[in-house]
């Protein structure tokens, strides 16, 4: 996995692509959340367009960044989803728990 | 499709090691013909199987090994996944589209397994590990992943 994190406004952007799964990328994400939430990032947005693959442990930290980020006052949305990862998504019945947004200046917008 | 596809791989307990199955794996479905996007979807099932075989079944003890064998049987791919683990009941593992397992860090990977498969049976392998066996259908596009049959064989 590879990652960038970047500013728009007030808005942190974390773009990732490449696989997120077990071994491969997942640890990576998780301190990437960890240190965009330390540096008191208020409004996250993970800009998923270039994730070729997301496994049960991708998901799993996704989570994590979602649930720590809610309980530090931390708005974190999701944008670009591939179509794979929105299928999964659906599947695991997260589509309804996540922020999603087709693009990132619509999810950029949102905290308006 | 005939016994040229077949495969045995024996690899430690580690991680990183599943990418190399993936290589040969996805060489194989390509060889079956298999679409592209169900060999992505394959390919998340195996990868699931060989995480928990690791992770689970031989606690990422690198001196244990997972076995990956690949047959193909009628029309269908048959991908079995062993450890050398103590056992595992799936029915153990809670559901997790469950409300209270929504935000659940884990437990999804036996439904990534069912609904990216046509069937998937967990049992004893002959090596008296966990072995999962995952069964799908080569050939013309199924509606995967939004309309899987639901059931463990």
């Amino acid at each position: 996995m590879k990652f960038n994190v970047r500013q728009s406004g007030d808005v942190t952007i974390l773009d990732l692509s490449g696989k997120i799964t077990i071994g491969s990328g997942e640890e990576a994400l998780r301190n990437t959340m960890q240190e965009i939430m330390s540096s008191g990032a208020r409004k996250v947005v993970i800009n998923m367009s270039g994730v070729t693959m997301i496994d049960s442990s991708g998901i799993g930290e996704l989570v994590s960044a979602y649930t720590t980020a809610t309980n530090r006052g931390t708005k974190l949305k999701l944008a670009n989803l591939p179509a794979k990862v929105s299928d999964i998504l659906t599947i695991t019945q997260l589509i309804t728990v996540f922020d999603v947004y087709d693009n990132e200046a619509d999810a950029v917008n949102s905290f308006a | 499709m005939a016994d040229e596809h077949r495969f045995h791989l024996a690899i430690g307990s580690r991680f990183e090691n599943i990418e190399l199955v993936q290589v040969v794996l996805k060489d194989r479905l390509r060889q079956l013909g298999m679409d592209e996007d169900t060999q992505d979807w394959v390919d998340v099932a195996v990868r699931e199987a060989l995480a928990n075989a690791i992770k689970h079944g031989n606690a990422q003890n690198p001196e244990k090994q997972v076995h990956v064998d690949l047959d193909v049987e009628d029309d269908e791919v048959v991908i079995r996944v062993e450890d050398e683990g103590v056992g595992f009941d799936p029915d153990r593992v809670g559901d997790p589209l469950a409300p209270e397992n929504l935000l659940r860090t884990n437990g999804r990977g036996i439904l990534f397994m069912k609904k990216f498969m046509d069937r998937i049976h967990y049992g004893s392998g002959p090596g008296g590990g966990t072995m999962v066996t995952l069964r799908k259908r080569v050939g013309p596009k199924t509606d995967t992943p939004h309309h899987p049959e639901e059931g463990t064989q």
